[in-house]
């Protein structure tokens, strides 16, 4: 029997799948009548029902009918997809005390509107069914419900590879998706010969995990040999990672605690106190479900920090989509359309962010055509926690404890999945790559682990390739022997390789002394966590995984992490122009400027960032949005616990356009501009760390790792000439799509680099926004000839130039910058990135609904003075007395013009009112 | 004298335990968070005390609908209790999700269903308190802080009856965010020691919290409101 719920009035759904289905083409939808459907096993006897309907529904909003529907279209979730309100529906029936009976849940959809069945169909499918977790059928639907007596089949297989030939593994890594490569399969049968046997699936896959470009990062870690441009050989360079750490290294700034090892990066700003920091992606999974992968992308990357043994304190998300408007008969075969996914990934960020309660506080959200196959899901996390000694790893007669979720088949096989390049039927056969997440456990876990300190020797999460991953990681060098049927399962049925390498989210892995285990357990049950132990830490160096008494993996330690051949790869290097270049010619400025903040990526992202709840616990001192109207967008965020004096400030850079002509000073630039963003809201520029997150197309095409290895170039420069250490860093590489035209479509170079400072003094920071009429304009930095891949050159489409170079000496200036930012006496300050100053200065007057009126532009020629994106540039605001010792303390500044009470916007070639770029700014892109 | 105890109750899922401590402390009470677990196995523990906060998040990831499974647990589990804590006049307040639990349990009148947006809305509001019977409320000057709801709107089959029975204690100034019967941001019950609110006072209690601070045109705190709850105690 069912029960369907129904809002009393609109129900907020219907408006936005109406609007879909227009932007699907699909326009003679009027409406979309949404119901909730909760499917009971067993009949109820009838004194139940009104008990139930009065649990169920609410009278004031809601009505609620028995009756079963004979129109509309209904959804229901595939088997063995986790159905988290059918477990609520549950818990609240034992509540009040009725019977326990098996419940699933649904929806029932009523379209409105002349169509055709096919056109009807057309919606169910795209729009009203994900396939990839949800079926759908003409009402009324059958459920699928939990079947709560299969049985565990625990067989095991081997696999015959010692005898294999070449192309025999190589058909052996296609058929079972392993994603391996010939020298790697090739290292698998001298290993299976020299132990004697046959590898068993569980090996097999569990190497394919850890081997996974996604687990071991094969690029970063190869033998690179270049190419010039030219033709002629470049020779071998330092591995990408090595490259990266040997930075840090060099720099060896005193506040990091940790950097490039365990689960995120660790510093230490302030005495007694860390933050661990860390960034991930979450791409292949958003694309098939945006919901599901980005609400995931979020829950695991919280997991990174709890697994540097951090308490989580604030997330980020930086998102990358397809053009929103995209004709549907553009979209390739097999890919959502970017509305959809939009719409899907924000309310997956903001669901998990929001429902954990943790604040989400800085990212970014661009737009470029070379997304819409591909969208890029960045979200990172940053944690704190008291200094205290580093822990000292499993020691042998520790137990594998692990807490948190329940094991299912969610995600299987993740890893490979996303080290795979998609094509049209990815969506259809990575199914059970997709991740389901449960937020509300993970903050159960946060909460445990807060009283944990002390109880264990190591931590790490469950992340790509699961138990796999997690255990096989903390086994290395000491060994471990786990029976994987001890783990407590969603359902039954599992084999062993499926809990062993499932991604089922919200779990982490403790290493335990047996003598601290009843104090943990105590801990976790009165939180309402379940923590079981699997076995333990056993000194033999060999990792021995158990179904029971059947032995179903052993493996070396060193082979399963050390073993793996380097990659010997080619990389052909780019030439990018940086000649001179003549400045265009911009006939309109006013026009100009309008449409700049028109544009997607510059325009205001505020119906993003108000799905996202930025003010929980207090601490977020400077917002994202800020201004009179709190609709101007922050360079960066503060934060700073209420406790605290102190706090630090978080900054983006990303700038795929810059990426495109040219990778090396592509990075560079967004290091600057990262920086840029943490000094002008007061960070100090000596106290600064970096992530380094990189998403880009496969690099076995050798110019693909060109233009990497020229930007892992830029990133070690910028590094250095600023003295901010790199702490961590992820590569997601292979983001390409196999379109059905036969082409492949890679994404745009994206390099995303968040940076982390210090800030002194929470009470004294600085905001874009304009604050006084009277006050007196003035930019710092100098401006050149730079349009290649600025936001002008886009408008207008323009091509050639060159991207903006490196500043000497920006360091120094930013030092100086900072000094006079501290004393308070600095009224607004914005740093200038796309749009260059036009766009800078017509931000500031919105946030402050306050006027310019500007003299004189800091270059002869106008177009570059208002348009170029050269690096290492502020506009400051300053009382008039204040310029003189402004000038003098940070140098390199040239007097602009004035703030005016009259809100209208003047400068050369541009007179508008404030009133027209708000409506610029807010009205495009709804 | 003594800080009165304020029991500060959490849910799985609820998420502003400690915001509303901090807000509690500084007001001059003595919070202690305490898990709706060990309430429902310790009762005992709202005799000893002298104000009870429901405190904002996601229980139970709102799978029900907003704060229904809490409210669910509360009536079936300590039900009683809470009636005689209020019966006495010991403040209550649910703040958020508390709210939406507070409505849950009959406590307070009302419903609150999806914004008038159909998301998720985080942003900063005015308050003002009416004249009415809520403790919490008196004398309160109109202050500014966030919300972050999707589900905060506010129905009542005859809010003109509620404002005429003094029990709306909180109507938003200037923007109503959610679409909320009367722009109603908070009611109490009829004794007016119970008081339910969608916005988050317990976010606004330092100075530096405030968006507009760098701009000179900040509003005022919503301190005061736990001052007057924690006063209210102090008298019982």
């Amino acid at each position: 029997m069912r029960l369907t719920i129904r809002s009393k009035g609109a129900d907020p759904r219907s408006a936005g799948l109406v609007a879909d289905a227009h932007a699907l083409g699909l326009t003679a939808v009027t409406d979309i009548d949404v119901a909730d459907v909760v499917f009971f096993a067993d009949d109820l006897p009838h004194d139940h029902l009104a008990e139930l309907e009065a649990v169920l529904v609410d009278p004031l909003l809601q009505t609620g009918t028995w009756e079963v529907p004979t129109d509309g279209i209904e959804t229901a979730l595939l088997p063995g997809v986790t159905d988290p309100a059918a477990n609520a529906v549950q818990l609240a029936m034992q509540t009040v005390g009725l019977p326990d009976v098996a419940v699933a849940t649904g929806k029932h959809y009523g379209i409105a509107g002349v169509l055709t069945t096919v056109e009807r169909q057309a919606i169910a499918r795209r729009l009203l069914a994900n396939q990839v977790i949800e079926r759908w059928e003409p009402a009324p639907i059958e459920p699928h419900f939990i079947d709560a007596h299969a049985t565990a089949d625990r067989t095991v297989d081997h696999i015959t590879v010692t005898t294999l030939t070449d192309d025999e593994l190589l058909a052996l890594s296609r058929e079972r998706g392993l994603s391996l490569d010939l020298a790697e399969l090739q290292a698998i049968a001298e290993y299976s010969r020299g132990v004697g046997r046959e590898p068993t699936d569980v090996e097999l896959e569990t190497l394919a995990q850890t081997w996974s470009e996604h687990c071991s990062h094969k690029t970063f870690r190869a033998r690179i040999t270049t190419r010039n441009a030219d033709g002629s050989e470049g020779g071998e360079i330092t591995p990408l990672l090595k490259q990266l750490r040997d930075c840090t290294d060099r720099i060896d700034a005193p506040f990091v605690v940790s950097s490039f090892v365990g689960n995120a990066g660790i510093v230490r700003y302030s005495p007694g106190v860390t933050l661990a920091v860390k960034a991930e992606t979450h791409n292949h999974p958003s694309a098939i479900e945006p919901f599901g992968g980005s609400n995931t992308g979020v829950g695991g990357v919280i997991r990174d920090v709890m697994g540097a043994a951090h308490h989580p304190i604030a997330v980020t998300d930086i998102l990358c989509f397809g053009p929103t408007d995209l004709p549907a008969d553009q979209l390739p075969d097999g890919v959502l359309h970017p509305r959809l996914i939009e719409s899907g990934v924000i309310a997956g960020v903001a669901d998990y962010g929001n429902k954990i309660g943790l604040p989400n506080v800085a990212g970014a959200v661009i737009y470029d055509p070379g997304y819409i196959a591909n969208p890029l899901v960045y979200a990172g996390c940053i944690g704190i926690a008291a200094d205290t000694p580093e822990l000292p790893g499993p020691q042998p007669g520790d137990l594998v404890v692990v807490i948190g979720g329940r094991t299912g088949r969610d995600g299987l096989r993740g890893a490979t999945f996303s080290s795979a390049t998609m094509d049209a039927t990815t969506g259809d056969v990575a199914g059970a790559s997709v991740q389901i997440g449960d937020p509300i456990v993970e903050k159960l876990v946060i909460d445990a682990m807060a009283e944990c300190h002390g109880l264990y020797t190591a931590v790490t999460d469950c992340g790509a390739g699961g138990l796999s991953s997690a255990v096989g990681e903390m086994a290395e060098g000491v060994g471990a022997d786990v029976d994987v049927t001890l783990a407590p399962l969603k359902y039954p049925g599992l084999r062993p390789w499926e809990i062993w390498l499932s991604e089922a989210q919200e779990r982490m892995v403790f290493a335990v002394p047996p003598t601290h285990w009843a104090a943990m357990r105590s801990v976790c049950d009165r939180h309402g966590v379940e923590a079981v132990s699997l076995g333990t830490f056993t000194g033999d160096g060999l990792l021995r995984v158990r179904a029971g008494d059947l032995t179903v993996l052993e493996l070396d330690t060193h082979f399963l992490h050390d073993g793996r051949p380097q990659r010997s790869m080619t990389a052909q290097l780019p030439q990018p122009s940086r000649d001179a270049e003549l400045p265009p010619v911009c006939v309109d400025p006013t026009r100009a400027l309008l449409m700049l903040l028109a544009h997607p990526n510059i325009a205001s992202k505020e119906r993003v960032v108000r799905r996202y709840d930025h003010e929980i616990r207090g601490a977020t001192v400077v917002r994202p949005l800020v201004g009179e109207h709190h609709d101007g967008h922050a360079d960066g965020v503060v934060i700073a616990q209420p406790a605290d004096q102190h706090g630090f400030a978080v900054g983006i850079g990303v700038n795929p356009w810059f990426g495109v002509h040219d990778p090396e000073r592509m990075a560079h630039s967004v290091i600057d501009e990262a920086i840029r963003n943490v000094v002008a809201v007061g960070g100090d520029p000596d106290m600064v760390c970096l992530l380094d997150n990189f998403s880009w197309g496969d690099p076995r095409r050798e110019s693909t790792l060109g233009e990497l290895v020229m930007a892992v170039q830029g990133c070690c420069d910028a590094a250095l000439a600023h003295v901010a250490p790199f702490v961590s860093g992820k590569d997601s590489l292979n983001n390409e799509y196999l379109g059905s035209d036969g082409q492949r479509h890679a994404v745009p170079p994206t390099l995303v680099i968040t940076a982390l400072a210090h800030v002194p003094d929470a009470s004294v920071t600085v905001t874009p926004d304009l604050k006084q009429a009277g006050n007196v304009l003035v930019q710092v930095g100098t401006t050149a000839v730079e349009f290649a891949g600025s936001h002008y050159a886009m408008i207008r489409q323009l091509d050639g130039g060159a991207v903006p170079a490196p500043v000497a000496g920006a360091h120094a200036l930013y030092q100086r910058v900072h000094r006079a930012l501290r004393t308070g006496r600095v009224r607004a300050c914005h740093d200038l990135s796309e749009g260059g100053l036009g766009v800078a200065l017509a931000e500031m007057a919105i946030g402050g609904r306050l006027g310019v009126d500007i003299e004189r532009v800091p270059h002869t020629d106008l177009a570059t003075a208002l348009w170029s994106e050269s690096n290492g540039r502020f506009v400051c605001e300053l009382e008039p007395d204040d310029l003189a010792w402004f000038a003098e303390t940070v140098g390199d500044v040239t007097v602009l013009g004035m703030v005016t009470a009259e809100p209208s916007f003047c400068m050369p070639g541009i007179e508008v009112s404030v009133d027209e770029l708000v409506a610029a700014f807010k009205g495009a892109h709804r | 004298m003594s800080r009165p105890k304020a029991v500060v109750l959490a849910a799985p899922g609820t998420n502003r335990d400690h915001d509303v401590s901090f807000a509690l402390d500084l007001a001059g009470a003595e919070p202690r968070i305490v898990l709706l677990a060990e309430l429902l196995a310790h009762p005992d523990l709202l005799r000893e005390a002298q104000m009870l906060v429901v405190a904002g998040g996601f229980s139970y990831a709102d799978a029900l609908g907003a704060g229904r499974m809490w409210s669910l647990e509360l009536s079936h589990g300590v039900g009683d209790a809470l009636t005689g804590f209020v019966a006495v006049g010991k403040p209550v307040i649910g703040i958020c999700n508390g709210f939406q639990v507070l409505t849950g349990t009959g406590l307070l009148p009302g419903a609150l269903g999806h914004n008038a947006s159909g998301h998720f809305q985080c942003e900063w509001v005015g308050l003002e308190a009416p004249a009415s019977r809520c403790i919490w409320t008196r004398d309160l000057e109109p202050f500014e802080c966030p919300i972050a709801h999707g589900e905060g709107r506010y129905v009542h089959p005859d809010p003109t009856a509620l404002a005429a029975a003094g029990q709306v204690a909180l109507r938003y100034v200037g923007h109503n965010p959610n679409g909320s019967v009367g722009d109603i941001a908070g009611v109490c019950d009829e004794s007016g020691v119970v008081l339910g609110l969608m916005p988050h006072p317990e976010n606004h209690v330092l100075a530096r919290q405030h968006p507009r601070r760098g701009r000179g045109t900040a509003g005022a705190m919503g301190l005061p409101l736990f001052e007057q709850g924690v006063r209210h105690a102090e008298e019982q």
